[in-house]
């Protein structure tokens, strides 16, 4: 263990107190298979804090009640506090209006709302959707399925050995049939950050809409809208700290009126009657049926939680936690990382001499290390770098570097037993 | 023996890094493609059947330990065996698996991987080629998957 700084020094050369951040999370206290639990699956979904939990469990203990039309207390409550969590999101993003921003399940589903509402309206025959090589799967099929019912054509930014977008096939890919570019703005399989600000810019000047997926990077990047100038930004609320089941689409005023509903129901009319139906104004007018109030409560709540750190702290920690890993893991022989990309979130995806990333992700979990092994739901990808799965240790603020110290030893426990 | 290392015990590392019956058959009655979509493990068996029993099995693929060790095992296990013989020992593979009482008299060898049956979330890997076994004597003409 020599070759790794002591971690004692490590720790204390940050201002950063992850000690007293760890005990806001109650997951994080418990052993797993007699160890201490090792989270590193954030890309996955990330840990809740305790205020995040309460406040749903507040919610259904206290104010439970339906959203924008009951008379009565509890549901004037559920409406502010569904609400609030809604101007919260706004600021978090800083969004123009509140309009704007539309809840939904997760990325997932504002990604196909967009395929469907955007993508019905504007994208005919013959018209291209540019996407990258580096998408989720969330972000490749919907856009297949619109191709392929409007005999459109999807194409593909391609990444560079590094895990890197080529910006110069970016640039030539696009041309006068690009209706939409959809790309994520950081890699949940290789952690690569993308340059979105100049590749939305270099789109707006050929007049393409871009939305930009931002599942991996709002657990990790001060994320402006406005000044991103995307047309559609989209986020899920468990990889930041907030429950499951509740997401974000932020889109243009303009481009939300504009576009047909999603779905029917209530919530999202005006005024029915069996020969037609008008929509309600936006943001209802996305939101059929009743939503996720406590789910969205919840997002508001991790919103506060990351509001009250001081956020440049968190990613100057993050940064030294990624880079004491990269150089931890690199000293591992037989170890190859996936993806060394200039700009990177923590997220190390790895493959270990012939040894496959299930069986290393099994003998981890036995030393209370979570990991995850697979093809992160990005085959293309794992296709472009000749692997079929990666293990992939993703990490937050919340983890430490003897935490790091752990995975390495844990590595090489793996490489123990196949020897 | 701790639960993991009797998951990795040698013979399972031996037979996952030097799968045995590895490679093609040129002339197979019964050829079949395996795939379990979560870990991407992927597997082709070719089955040569003469007067109700393997004369030969072969496989190609890749994936972890635990499922080429299985495909390994199983291709060795199974040669010269009855149809009805593989069906039933197919039955006692599941229940050592799946299941806290089982039969293992006709397993042989391939009770080393009783310690699967501890880690649910690697059973699949190890069916993955019974299955595809399964499904190529049945002659049913879509892939298999685990899912």
């Amino acid at each position: 263990m020599n070759t790794l700084i002591d971690k004692g020094t490590t720790e204390s050369m940050s201002l950063f107190d992850v000690h007293a951040i760890r005990q806001h999370f109650p997951i994080l206290q418990q052993t797993v298979h007699g160890h201490p639990l090792v989270y590193l699956d954030n890309a996955a979904t990330s840990q809740k804090p305790l205020s995040v939990i309460e406040s749903e469990v507040n919610f259904y203990k206290n104010s439970n009640a339906n959203v924008h039309r009951g008379l009565h207390l509890l549901s004037d409550q559920a409406t502010q506090a569904y609400e609030g969590a809604r101007e919260k999101v706004r600021q978090f993003i800083n969004a123009p209006s509140m309009r704007e921003i539309v809840f939904v399940r997760g990325s997932t589903e504002a990604i196909n709302l967009v395929a469907s509402s955007f993508g019905q309206l504007n994208i005919q025959e013959g018209d291209e959707i540019l996407i990258s090589a580096l998408e989720h799967h969330a972000n490749i099929v919907p856009w297949q399925l619109l191709c392929a019912q409007k005999k459109a054509h999807l194409r593909v930014i391609p990444v560079l050995d590094n895990g890197e977008l080529d910006l110069a096939a970016y640039n030539d890919l696009i041309n006068i049939r690009t209706k939409l570019i959809a790309i994520t703005h950081v890699s949940n399989a290789i952690g690569t950050i993308n340059p979105v600000e100049k590749m939305i810019e270099i789109a707006h000047q050929q007049g393409v809409p871009v939305l930009i997926d931002g599942a991996q990077a709002v657990p990790h990047l001060k994320v402006d809208v406005q000044s991103l100038q995307c047309d559609f930004y989209v986020f899920s609320a468990h990889k930041m700290y907030g429950p499951t089941g509740v997401g974000v689409l932020y889109a243009k005023e303009a481009l939300l009126k504009a576009m047909p509903p999603y779905q029917g129901g209530g919530e999202m009319i005006s005024q029915v009657t069996f020969e037609r139906s008008t929509y309600n104004e936006l943001p209802y007018k996305f939101e059929a049926g009743t939503p996720n109030i406590a789910g969205a409560i919840g997002l508001g709540a991790a919103i506060d939680y990351l509001n009250q750190l001081d956020l440049m702290q968190v990613a100057a920690y993050e940064q030294q936690l990624l880079d004491y890993a990269t150089q931890a893991l690199s000293e591992i022989d037989g170890l190859r990382i996936i993806g060394e990309a200039a700009e990177k979130v923590p997220v190390i995806s790895f493959i270990l001499d012939t040894i496959h990333p299930h069986d290393i992700g099994t003998i981890l979990d036995h030393q209370g290390i979570a990991i995850r092994a697979g093809h992160h739901c990005a085959m293309p990808l794992m296709e472009r770098f000749g692997v079929a799965a990666t293990a992939r240790a993703s990490l937050a603020f919340y983890n430490t570097f003897a935490e790091v110290d752990s995975l390495v030893l844990g590595i090489r426990e793996v490489q123990r037993m196949f020897a | 023996m701790s639960a993991l290392r009797e998951l990795y015990q040698q013979v399972i590392i031996d037979h996952g890094r030097h799968p045995r019956n590895h490679g093609v058959l040129a002339n197979p009655t019964h050829q079949k493609q395996g795939h379990n979509p979560l870990c991407g493990d992927k597997l082709e068996l070719f089955v040569c059947v003469e007067n109700d029993s393997i004369k030969e099995l072969k496989f190609v693929g890749n994936g972890c330990a635990i499922s080429m060790a299985s495909a390994s095992l199983m291709t060795e296990h199974l040669k010269d065996k009855k149809i009805s013989e593989v069906l039933q020992i197919f039955q006692q593979f599941h229940e050592l698996m799946t299941e806290d009482a089982h039969d293992v008299e006709l397993l042989g060898k391939l009770s080393v991987l009783a310690g699967v049956a501890e880690f649910p979330a690697r059973v699949k890997c190890a069916t993955l080629a019974w299955h595809t076994l399964n499904a190529a004597l049945a002659e049913d003409a879509a892939p298999v998957s685990t899912e």
